[in-house]
């Protein structure tokens, strides 16, 4: 799915990694409904927010704004019979919110922001010499659970449930704690894309205006694993010590996470065909085939997982080349937990590698689930529930109910759709850099 | 001629000779050295094309780089040189920037060649070269170092260095070193990459590269609103000759062979095609046919031998057309002829085939292409060289290396034995066989025989400023 660089074909875009699916069992279909989602987008669709976040301090509010910013930001609308609108664009605030409540679409992608108005693009494109060109696009990065299927038990494909969530969280860690302390970067957007993974926004205006060039080396620095399931034993850390990313990742987040709940959930030590994966990983023959035999004759699988664990870590521990074989476990482990790089190619990689991708807004309602696609604060993604988002049937429900119907001002959700333990209003809040406004979402704690 | 230098005076005092090409040269060129000039440098940057299409490793690179630079830039005085550099640089922007396709190879060989030269520097006209850059990096200081000694120390350590803790450090805003970030190879705080002096290169190519990139699409505004109209009698067919006849064949050839003809064809098959290709042309002219992997094999060994592509069309019509009637070659075969030639841009796929690659390719029974030392039986490959005049004893000795599977080793025996003279690089590339043999058989050819109908159209010391040219 390489991105063409025409950017006039739809037909060769994929959207936020979407392959035709099969159609949902039934229970699904009732959470989602158009007549629902017209009251959604009636009612509860924040676009004020979502316009004063597009226009970055060019809302007309402040001094030297760039009036034509907004109008240049393509969006996409995908309607109910599969219809497919690309470089939608909009002047204003309302007339964003005239167009989707007129058109409903089930799903709304925002793409680039254009040197001219995607709506205009024909008429420059006589002029020739690439008129119309992407110039500012948020980084982006899309991250999908299905993608961690040969490393997590619990489910597969697009189901995900509270025992896998943690690999989602671990990558949310990693990567965020990277984006910020290293890459400088601080107006970090995290959402849940209403199935199967998370979608990263960074919004810093030197994100926006990041090369592919530049994308691609911040994808590479977080990829970790090269070439297929056989280059375990050479993975390209060569060195003895791993670099700093590295390390702070592993000791801040990885052990952490895999000792806590991934080592557990996920019975990684318990059966031979999982484990065997780990023991490959040891570049010391003599340790990997020490361990094999001790686990083998030990069946009482039901306490071992932990005991085992540390079996293994303190072998390593005073094996003779230590730490190579530490930097070796480590990228066992990281393909087992964050799981940044699997074999093929990763969806994110090629949506964060280039300007003129299309990503799916926040507070979308996913079609096949119902389920809103609710920010995530990092701080606190392991507590996030992907099972309880609020969902479009919920959220009418508690419209309906009437506590509040009378005072319910547009973008206002329900007081009442609290969501695990946090408030699920929209805090937009301001951000300073050069009087810009970054309108970033997040959960008020109660 | 005076020698252009004052905006690089300090670097050439430690004696460096890179230039950074940042504004045209004021000095008069004659037409005709404006031209060997340019051609003396596209020959290393085709053979840079060459040696990175071939995948050819860093170290590699860098003796092919300094070569190439030793055989074709050298002037006889020593006071040129830079000259030629200079001048050379420019008259290729002048040639490269007229589309998207040639900015993007220019650019990229380019900035490959500087990469090199650059790194041959010493490490102090390195850094008087940067400053030339007047990039904004400051040298970390003492108290600055301290706080990120540690990680510095765990980066290169990473990377399995363990000496580089001492020298001089920069910080950079990480953009600017995309290469050293994607492989991890500096320390990032806050956006900003710590880059050690020894990596400095990448800075200081990124640089580069984007200096260029913009003056080329600069020098392309400027080439189509004034240069090409004013300059229509007397740079304009010389610019556009340039790139016509040096572009077509992507497996860069001494310019000396880098056009054969129809007329041709027959006799250069006889004489200098090595037996893969040989084969195939007499089963083509024998058959009227190939099938597709023949075709390609044979047809983009052509395109770098240096066939033109309404040559191609014509030869290849004139078999096929015997076999399947032209209304059908137009319909189903001219298409991938053409596109053999056309699709430059995506180099990998159009390179003529290497030995390795055809000889991993698999045949079978009725197929012509791949080598003859490996996928001919004993006898036919006999019957095969035989017509090639091999017999006797380097016959028997071919034939041993062959079941010993050497097959690079064979045909290298076989040119031996045809040519009567030692081999010693070997053979590894059917278009490189056919370029030492022509070498060998062919040694004057005319070379310049296209450019000599524009001198007799000027004087021949007629002087052109490219200072003038290019900010006119
Ligand atoms: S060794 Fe190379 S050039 Fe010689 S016949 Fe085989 S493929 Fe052709
Ligand atoms: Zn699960």
């Amino acid at each position: 799915m390489a991105m063409k660089g025409d950017l006039d074909g739809p037909a060769d875009m994929q959207i936020d990694g979407y392959v035709q699916e099969p159609l949902p069992p039934n229970e699904l279909i009732q959470e989602f409904n158009s007549d629902y989602l017209k009251v959604y987008y009636g009612k509860l669709f924040p676009y004020s927010d979502i316009f004063r976040w597009m226009s970055y301090g060019n809302d007309g509010k402040h001094p030297a704004h760039d009036q034509s910013y907004f109008c240049r930001r393509e969006f996409s609308f995908t309607l109910e019979n599969d219809v497919y609108l690309r470089f939608q664009s909009f002047k204003t605030a309302s007339e964003m919110e005239s167009a989707i409540k007129e058109k409903c679409p089930h799903k709304i992608d925002i793409g680039p922001v254009y040197s001219v108005d995607p709506m205009k693009r024909h008429s420059y494109s006589q002029a020739g010499n690439n008129v119309f060109t992407p110039v500012e696009r948020e980084l982006i990065f899309d991250i999908d659970i299905s993608e961690y299927d040969d490393v997590r038990y619990c489910c597969s494909g697009s189901d995900i449930c509270l025992d896998c969530w943690p690999l989602m969280a671990v990558a949310i860690k990693v990567i965020d704690t990277a984006l910020r302390d290293d890459f400088g970067f601080n107006h970090i957007l995290w959402v849940y894309s209403g199935r199967r993974g998370v979608h990263c926004w960074v919004c810093d205006s030197r994100a926006r205006r990041l090369s592919n060039e530049q994308r691609s080396s911040i994808a590479d620095y977080f990829h970790i694993y090269k070439g297929g399931e056989n280059s375990f034993k050479k993975a390209s850390l060569t060195g003895p010590v791993l670099h700093p990313f590295l390390a702070r990742s592993y000791t801040d987040v990885l052990v952490n996470s895999f000792e806590k709940n991934l080592l557990l959930s996920q019975k990684i030590f318990s059966l031979p065909e999982r484990y065997q994966k780990i023991l490959d990983m040891i570049p010391d023959e003599s340790i990997a085939s020490e361990l094999q035999e001790k686990w083998q004759g030990d069946r009482k699988s039901s306490i071992s997982e932990d005991v085992r664990w540390n079996q293994m870590k303190n072998l390593l521990q005073s094996g003779k080349n230590k730490t190579t074989c530490r930097c070796r476990v480590f990228v066992g482990l990281w393909k087992r937990l964050c799981l940044l790089i699997p074999t093929q190619e990763l969806t994110w990689r090629h949506v964060s590698k280039h300007m003129n991708h299309l990503l799916k807004a926040p507070f979308c309602v996913h079609p096949k689930t119902g389920r809103v696609c609710v920010p995530i604060d990092p701080n606190h993604c392991d507590s996030f529930d992907p099972t309880s988002v609020p969902t479009l049937t919920k959220l009418l429900e508690e419209l309906n109910a009437g506590s509040m119907k009378s005072e319910i001002e547009d973008g206002m959700w329900p007081e009442s759709s609290n969501f695990h333990g946090r408030d699920f209003r929209l805090l937009g809040y301001k951000v300073t850099e050069y009087c810009n406004y970054s309108v970033c979402y997040a959960f008020n704690p109660i | 001629m005076e020698i252009i230098r004052s905006h690089k005076k300090t670097a050439l005092e430690v004696g460096s000779s890179l230039s950074l090409y940042r504004c045209a040269p004021h000095l008069e060129v004659r037409l005709d050295e404006f031209e060997l000039y340019a051609i003396d440098r596209l020959r290393v940057l085709k053979g840079i094309s060459d040696g990175l299409s071939r995948g050819r490793k860093p170290d590699e690179m860098e003796n092919v780089v300094s070569e190439l630079w030793k055989a074709n830039m050298r002037h006889p005085d020593p006071s040129q040189m830079m000259n030629k550099d200079i001048i050379s640089h420019f008259v290729l922007r002048l040639v490269y920037c007229r589309t998207e396709e040639l900015r993007k190879w220019f650019l990229s060989m380019e900035t490959t060649l500087f990469r090199y030269r650059f790194r041959f520097e010493s490490s102090e006209s390195q850094r008087l070269l940067m400053n030339e850059f007047q990039l904004p990096y400051k040298a970390l200081n003492l108290a600055e170092y301290e706080g990120v000694k540690d990680k510095l120390f765990q980066v290169s350590r990473s990377m399995g260095q363990y000496s580089n803790v001492d020298t001089t450090f920069f910080k950079v805003p990480f953009e600017e070193v995309p290469e050293l970030v994607g492989s991890r190879r500096v320390f990032l705080l806050k956006g900003n990459a710590y880059v050690a002096m020894n990596q400095a290169v990448s800075i200081v190519v990124s640089h580069f590269r984007s200096n260029l990139s913009k003056a080329l699409v600069l020098t392309n505004r400027k080439w189509t609103s004034t240069i090409r109209e004013q300059e229509k009698d007397r740079l304009t067919p010389i610019v556009e000759a340039l790139s016509s006849s040096y572009l077509g064949p992507d497996y860069s050839l001494p310019n000396e062979f880098a056009a054969i003809t129809l007329k041709d064809i027959d006799q250069l098959a006889n004489s200098s095609f090595p037996l893969c290709m040989r084969h195939l042309f007499y089963k083509l002219r024998e058959d009227h046919h190939l099938k597709h992997r023949g075709r390609m094999q044979l047809g983009l060994f052509l395109k770098g031998v240096g066939l033109k592509l309404d040559d191609a069309l014509a030869f290849w019509r004139t078999e096929f057309s015997q076999k399947v009637g032209n209304d059908r070659f137009d319909k189903e075969y001219a298409y991938s002829i053409r596109h053999n030639y056309g699709k430059e841009g995506k180099r990998t796929d159009y390179t003529p085939y290497s030995c390795q690659k055809i000889i991993s390719s698999t045949a079978s029974v009725g197929d012509h292409h791949g080598c003859p030392y490996r996928h001919f039986s004993e006898e036919s490959l006999r019957a095969a060289l035989a017509q090639t005049g091999v017999g006797g004893r380097a016959l028997d000795d071919v034939i041993d290396k062959v079941k010993h599977h050497h097959y690079q080793l064979a045909c290298t025996m076989t040119f031996e034995a045809i040519h009567s003279t030692p081999c010693d690089t070997g053979i590894n590339h059917p278009n490189q066989y056919f370029t030492e043999s022509q070498k060998l058989l062919a040694p004057k050819v005319i070379i310049l025989a296209d450019l000599e109908i524009f001198y007799s159209r000027f004087v021949i010391s007629s002087f052109i400023t490219l200072f003038q040219v290019l900010t006119s």
